[in-house]
């Protein structure tokens, strides 16, 4: 049986390890140089900054983590810094392209889909000029080399990322300027009972807040980014808030309203998609245990629908478990069992996050019409609304939106809500974007 | 509903039908399936060629080209037309011959051509590698944006008092002509089949069937690049073809894809595509290194002897038949649509359409439907 992980984050990580335990040696693709995913990036060779400074509270799992990949990599086939461009599920065949741009074919009987998750950017005008970036990508520029984008920087998001990063940013000596919470305090507040899911992961985000403001960070809650100012790089960034619109001086500004996940794959493979309300996305369906209706194809982690690293490692875990189980192999019901209530629980917390933390759908439905939407094609939101295209697909066939380098993947949910409110329906009737392979750009050789 | 017109399929064909038996009055309406321009129409490269093609289609498309000089003017929009020339490349002598005999023949239909030859071509493409030993030049051919087109039609057919309807799939249709979709009849006198490779299914049902394919170009798209290759180009024996957008993309197809016309659904292959590039790289060694962004594909009709079903049906009265374009449909489109408000108001055209009549099938069927479903699952 050719069992195949894709991604070697820590929902790949805790995938491939029970796989291993299992006795199976899987195939284990990752798109980066190393393990330990986004949320536990490592910094390149030679950077010496420790696992507390880089990871805070969660260096231990980190640390554990990365001991599990270095653990890992000699009992299976690593192949790290490679592509998976395409899934045929017909022949169960994956496409990869390895670090030269070598292409290859990878037969699999089952595979797991631990793609991961990227910013979920909110376009405003200006938001492509140098010194614009994701939350996210400032968050791994930070941790992997140290980085800050800027010496005034505005962030700009909602969530627990957000203050997260603002408090690592200021523990790195880099305090942000300004810190822009799209979410009320009303929101938050009638979220809480729901936040009480997980004590600690709530309390760590008031005591994010309370630290920043301590150290004299502005934050203001309710605001939101109306657009980028300056000739050629960032000069400043005008916001608005319950008491008007406001211009501050910044030299850098980072902007992501939560993750999005990377289902491009599972897309390919002909999953079932259906649209989350809370999450304002098409989510890829799957079981408790990760199973699609696909034969052979399971998801885990944020690559299926955002959960946070700690959801991750559980889902990698049950996945395995689940494939172990369909090759005929034996489970622990008391271990799935104990997977599935703390998914349960957390599954409670996320819903709570999410209703305290929502992606500002209005804001982006109303994006002033020189709003450049598609970055790649250089389409604005005006040419999207002139249209008479009735769904995402025929706007993109019609104006080009979302057929550039990334395919949707950046523009595709803000561009729906643009589209949808044009046509005055609800977002679901406005669909979701086709993929097709390549999933990220490929050499032609 | 009651119409004088029924039209299934809004491809280019179709919508281009019901905009010119529109314009004359005719009341029409006309079913789709998915969306209009959704398959071939809306999927292909592009070209506008009358270069390189069967001898009996050449009429057709020299009245279609006539036609794409006022096609802003047609479609009410900017389609993107660049009558920017069709260069067809030879890389070997036989093939270089092959140009030549073609050249030849076209010269009676008025049709001017330029050749290069080893050294000329690559005095004007200087980016044409080793592989290119000639090129013929049909300067008044060019490319546009299949997505635009057949939209763009409809919504001027729409204007002139036709009913297009989409998502309207056919579930039976008698003679006479009941139809019924969506659970509503729709009556005619006149039956335009207009439904690309499902055309195939219509005519068999009327006691015509023909051997129709599934054809699905296998197309890719590179990153934009700096602007090089202000001329669309093709080769002989057509396993690459090429053109580069303002942009800076170069759309580039080659091959077929795989689909499964009964959901319907289609998706490109990888196999095919490292083809295509391997080929592209060879006329044009810069594409070397180039990043593919995107790849697609849809279904059209692909007859054996590569030209369309078109002319009245022989078994059924007021059947008009006009589908199996073979790939070549896109540049057709606008003059095929005028042609079957000819037939269906006058009587008459002056196209000659004899290559195109179906009684050449001799009601030999095609193949069995699970083959269509070679591949994709």
């Amino acid at each position: 049986m050719s069992v195949v992980v894709v991604g070697a984050g820590p929902a790949g990580v805790r995938a491939v390890e029970r796989l291993v335990e299992a006795g199976i040696r899987p195939i284990w693709i990752e798109e980066s140089p190393d393990g330990g995913g986004r949320v536990f990036q490592k910094p390149p060779p030679g950077f010496s900054r420790d696992a507390k400074a880089l990871y805070g509270a969660d260096a231990s799992r980190a640390a554990a983590i990365h001991a599990t990949v270095a653990r890992l990599r000699a009992q299976v086939d690593w192949r790290p810094g490679t592509l998976v461009w395409n899934l045929r599920p017909g022949p169960r065949l994956l496409n990869t392209q390895g670090p030269d741009g070598t292409k290859a074919e990878v037969a699999y009987d089952r595979v797991i889909l631990c793609t991961g998750a990227m910013d979920r950017a909110l376009p405003i005008p200006g938001w492509t000029k140098p010194g614009v970036t994701g939350l996210g990508a400032a968050q791994i520029a930070l941790k992997a080399q140290g980085l800050a984008i800027g010496r005034q920087v505005a962030l700009c998001g909602t969530g627990p990322l957000l203050l997260l990063l603002a408090w690592q940013l200021t523990k790195a000596g880099a305090p942000p300027a300004l810190v822009l919470e799209s979410a009320g305090w009303a929101r938050t507040l009638r979220a809480a009972p729901g936040l009480a899911w997980n004590p600690v992961g709530a309390l760590r985000g008031l005591a994010w807040r309370a630290a920043l403001r301590r150290r004299g960070v502005r934050i203001r809650t309710g605001a939101l980014p109306l657009r980028v100012e300056g000739t050629d790089k960032v000069e400043a960034l005008v916001w608005r808030d319950a008491r008007g619109e406001h211009r501050t001086e910044v030299d850098g500004v980072a902007i992501g309203y939560g993750l999005k996940p990377e289902t491009q794959l599972a897309d390919l493979a002909g999953v079932p998609f259906s649209f989350d309300g809370l999450q304002r996305l098409w989510l890829p369906e799957r079981d408790r245990a990760g199973r699609t209706a696909v034969p052979g194809v399971y998801l885990a982690g944020d690559g299926a629908s955002i959960g946070g690293s700690v959801v991750a490692e559980l889902a990698g875990t049950r996945a395995a478990l689940a494939v172990i189980e369909d090759a005929g192999g034996h489970v622990d019901p008391l271990e799935t069992d104990m997977i599935h209530r703390r998914l349960w629980l957390e599954a409670r917390f996320r819903a709570a996050l999410e209703r305290a933390f929502p992606y500002p759908a209005e804001h982006a439905a109303a994006m002033p019409d020189e709003t450049l939407l598609c970055r790649c094609e250089a389409i604005t939101a005006g040419e999207l609304r002139g249209t008479d295209a009735p769904e995402v697909n025929r706007g993109k066939a019609f104006t080009r939106i979302g057929m550039g380098r990334c395919q949707g993947r950046v523009c595709g949910p803000a561009g729906a809500e643009v589209l949808a409110a044009a046509r005055g329906c609800d977002i679901r009737d406005v669909g979701r974007l086709r993929g097709q392979m390549p999933v990220k750009p490929v050499v032609m050789a | 509903m009651k119409a004088d017109v029924l039209i299934i399929g809004g491809g280019g064909a179709g919508v281009s039908a019901a905009l010119h038996l529109a314009k004359r009055g005719t009341r029409v309406v006309l079913l789709e399936r998915g969306l209009i321009g959704g398959q071939a129409s809306g999927v292909n490269h592009g070209g506008v060629r009358q270069q390189g093609r069967h001898p009996a289609e050449i009429p057709l498309a020299i009245r279609s080209r006539r036609l794409w000089s006022n096609i802003q003017e047609l479609c009410g929009a900017d389609v993107e037309f660049d009558p920017c020339g069709h260069l067809k490349l030879a890389r070997n002598a036989e093939q270089e011959a092959d140009l030549l005999r073609w050249n030849e023949m076209a010269k009676g239909y008025g049709l001017e051509t330029t050749m290069f030859g080893r050294n000329a071509i690559r005095a004007d493409y200087p980016y044409f590698g080793e592989a290119v030993i000639a090129g013929s030049l049909l300067a008044d051919d060019g490319s546009a944006n299949p997505r635009l087109l057949a939209p763009a039609l409809a919504r001027m057919a729409r204007a002139a008092g036709a009913t297009l309807l989409e998502n309207h799939k056919v579930e039976a249709i008698e003679a006479g002509f009941r139809v019924l979709a969506n659970g509503q009849e729709f009556t005619a006198p006149i039956l335009l089949n207009t439904a690309g490779f499902w055309g195939g299914a219509i005519a068999a049902q009327f006691g015509e069937p023909v051997p129709v394919e599934a054809l699905n170009p296998n197309m890719l798209v590179t990153e934009p690049l700096p602007f090089f290759c202000p001329v669309n180009v093709g080769v002989v024996g057509g396993d690459v073809y090429l053109r580069q957008i303002s942009r800076g993309n170069v759309i580039f197809g080659g091959g077929r894809g795989e689909s499964d016309p009964s959901l319907p659904r289609s998706r490109p292959l990888p196999e095919p595509g490292f083809l295509a590039m391997q080929k592209a790289v060879e006329i044009i060694p810069r594409l070397e290194g180039a990043l593919i962004i995107r790849s697609w594909t849809g279904i059209d009709g692909g007859m054996p002897d590569a030209l369309p079903v078109m002319g009245w049906s022989r078994t059924t009265p007021g059947l008009l038949h006009a589908f199996g374009f073979s790939g070549h449909g896109f540049m057709l489109g606008p003059a095929v649509g005028e042609i079957l408000s000819e037939l269906v108001l006058d009587g008459r055209t002056d196209i000659p359409l004899e290559a195109f009549d179906i009684a050449r099938f001799n009601g030999q069927d095609g193949p069995e439907p699970d083959v269509w479903k070679t591949r994709l699952e």
